[in-house]
């Protein structure tokens, strides 16, 4: 067996079979618990079976609720216009990133400001927000761009102060302007980076926004979720959460193909 | 490499061997152990002044068993229960028909502690009435019982639901945010929020559960199958809970003191809980919540709340009528599904507290 070596070269079937694995032992321990607890209460709602999850899904996806709405659109769409509109925010946390790392007046002013920020846990002044921005869309956009947001200006500033002076003060001599400087020089070399940053804080940003739904919403994901809760409805919930998870999947795809299609030249 | 092999097998064995015997002893020496789950409402309050004063163990004592009671927030104690990870759990008539009893967990409602007489409530800005309600927003969380006092308050005035747009609220910020919000014109909720969202200026009550008595019963419900094979355990919580009914419906400084322990775990002040049980219709005697259990109203209220529960999709999606869940009554009449009941109301432990036969 070379199970520990670490040299060990496993075949092409191996390769194709083994990351399988951890997934259907998950799926059989789901389906075997379900039947379990179904033949001990036909009515259980806890641990729904897989015919259950479909019927779930198809409810929420294909059939009108009793709103006269497909749940599962309607919820969609609104989750994912928050998700862009904080993603976007995100992207101007890059601009302040960039300036921070390049002008040190900007930086005096907000480095420290930042760092502060940053620290705060946002879930804990929900309260603090509500107050100052309502229970609308605007408050849910703000927690995710109070959560997430100082993370990708620090590691803007961080990667923009890295990039070698020399590069800086050769573009100069070169006769760049300080605008050209920071947006033709120091945002490109270093963007593919900080799109890697946005992707990995992906997570985070649906966690807030479910966060945000699951206090006050008409509609979205989290939403029906804290809702549908109030029936024990894991027919509804546990295909909602493979479909965030799907969702964000995609997402994550997205920004991965952009780097490698747009920045080839990274990591080479 | 052999004989390291074996040593590690006799260690194994050696520590099953010992885990076994000290699992074994424990079921075998002590007393049968069940747990209570129990969530901050000024009719519940009393449940953790019998914890905190003995009054609980004592009454476990005499029946030797122990109980452990748990304070919970009040969904996850309901999801608790339902996963049988507590024995009994206090919850609404409402919850224990749509949580526990459609999820196939048969479910007795062992005590009826109070109803709710005002404890819930729909409140207003800028004198807007019910009839104005119209195409407004409304803060409330969304399928519990505010929707549900919503709902009978929009029926009562032959009004549509689906005219009012909800806005789902969590209950932890409804208050700050409908009292920072000047446009938001209506919000339902319950009390302390009720009292909170009252102190501030312009804001009025346009419709309370005293207008609808005995239709939010406050109960506290056990597995069936837990109570009938230990009848222990439901004598037991009886007695603890008409124990400290007696202290609190004395006059003077022992019941001030006993109120003082149950406002403090609520977080208010002996004033403000004394104000919330005013609009808490406590069943001080046993013999009033027996009447009540045993009475006709009790199967017409409960008809409203199963109506709701249906009609918003509470009994299951798949539900195919109201009759989904049967709910039996203490002189055996069964409202729904007689095949499937699953809500019990049992008055016989709170008679036996009346005929003092605990």
């Amino acid at each position: 067996m070379s199970l520990f070596k670490v040299n060990a070269k496993p075949s092409i079937n191996a390769g194709r079979i083994l990351p399988l694995l951890p997934f259907i032992i998950c799926i059989v321990a789901y389906i075997i618990t379900a039947q379990v607890r179904h033949d001990e209460n036909p009515k259980d709602k806890l641990v729904p079976t897989s015919k259950q999850l479909i019927d779930g899904f198809r409810r929420s996806a294909f059939e009108e609720d009793r709103k006269g709405e497909y749940r599962l659109l309607v919820d969609t769409i609104a989750s994912t216009k928050r998700f862009a509109i904080g993603v976007a925010f995100l992207f101007l946390g890059v601009i302040i990133g960039l300036n921070m790392g390049m002008l040190p007046y900007f930086d005096l002013v907000f480095y420290k400001f930042f760092l502060f920020f940053d620290k705060i846990p946002a879930l804990a002044i929900l309260p603090i927000l509500f107050i100052v921005f309502g229970l609308g869309e605007v408050s849910k956009i703000a927690l995710i761009v109070i959560g997430v947001m100082p993370t990708i200006v620090l590691d803007t500033y961080l990667r923009a102060k890295a990039v070698p002076r020399e590069q800086i003060t050769k573009a100069l001599t070169l006769d760049a302007s300080h605008l050209e400087v920071m947006y033709r020089i120091v945002l490109p070399k270093i963007f593919p980076k900080v799109l890697e940053t946005i992707r990995l804080n992906f997570k985070a940003v649906i966690l807030f926004l479910i966060a945000g739904e699951s206090l006050a919403a008409t509609a979205g994901l989290g939403y029906r979720i804290f809702v549908v809760r109030r029936y024990i409805a894991m027919d509804i919930i546990i295909p909602y959460v493979i479909w965030i998870s799907f969702l964000a999947f995609l997402a994550d795809l997205a920004v991965r193909i952009w780097i490698r299609k747009k920045y080839t030249w990274m990591d080479k | 490499m052999k004989p390291k092999f074996y040593r590690y097998i006799i260690f194994t064995l050696v520590l099953a061997a010992v885990m076994s015997l000290s699992f074994a002893g424990n079921t075998w020496a002590k007393p049968k152990k069940f747990k209570a789950a129990w969530s901050i409402y000024a009719g519940w309050q009393p449940w953790d002044y019998a914890n905190q004063s003995g009054i609980l163990k004592k009454w476990a004592d005499k029946y030797n068993i122990e109980i452990e009671l748990v304070r919970m927030d009040y969904i996850p104690s309901i999801e608790a229960y339902v996963a049988k990870k507590v024995d009994a759990c206090v919850m609404t008539n409402m919850e224990a028909l749509d949580m526990p009893a459609a999820s196939g967990i048969n479910t007795t409602a062992l005590i009826l502690g109070d109803f709710s007489n005002g404890n819930d409530a729909v409140l207003t800005r800028d004198n807007t009435g019910i009839k104005d309600l119209n195409g407004e927003e409304i803060y409330l969380v969304e399928l519990s019982v505010s929707h549900y006092l919503l709902a009978r308050a929009l029926e009562m005035n032959n009004m549509d639901e689906r005219n009012v747009i909800l806005v789902n609220t969590s209950d932890s910020d409804i208050a700050p945010a409908f009292i920072a919000n000047g446009n938001q014109k209506a919000v339902v909720t319950w009390n302390p929020l009720v009292m909170q969202i009252l102190q501030e200026p312009g804001i009025s009550k346009i419709f309370d559960s005293s207008k609808i008595p005995g239709e939010i019963l406050d109960l506290m419900v056990v597995r069936t199958g837990v109570l009938k094979e230990n009848p222990e355990f439901g004598k037991a919580l009886t007695g603890a809970w008409y124990e400290v009914m007696d202290i609190m419906s004395q006059r003077g400084s022992t019941a001030d003191e006993a109120m003082s322990i149950m406002a403090e775990s609520a977080g208010c002040s002996l004033t403000e809980y004394k104000m919330q049980l005013k609009t808490t219709a406590m069943f001080y005697k046993p013999q009033g919540a027996v009447e009540y259990t045993n009475s006709e109203e009790i199967k017409q209220k409960m008809n409203y709340v199963r109506k709701f529960c249906f009609e918003h999709g509470l009994l299951g999606e798949n539900a195919r009528s109201v009759d989904e869940v049967g709910i039996k009554y203490p002189d055996g009449s069964i409202q729904g599904d007689t095949n499937n009941v699953y809500f019990i109301f049992d008055s016989s432990f709170m008679k036996m507290a009346a005929d003092g036969k605990l």
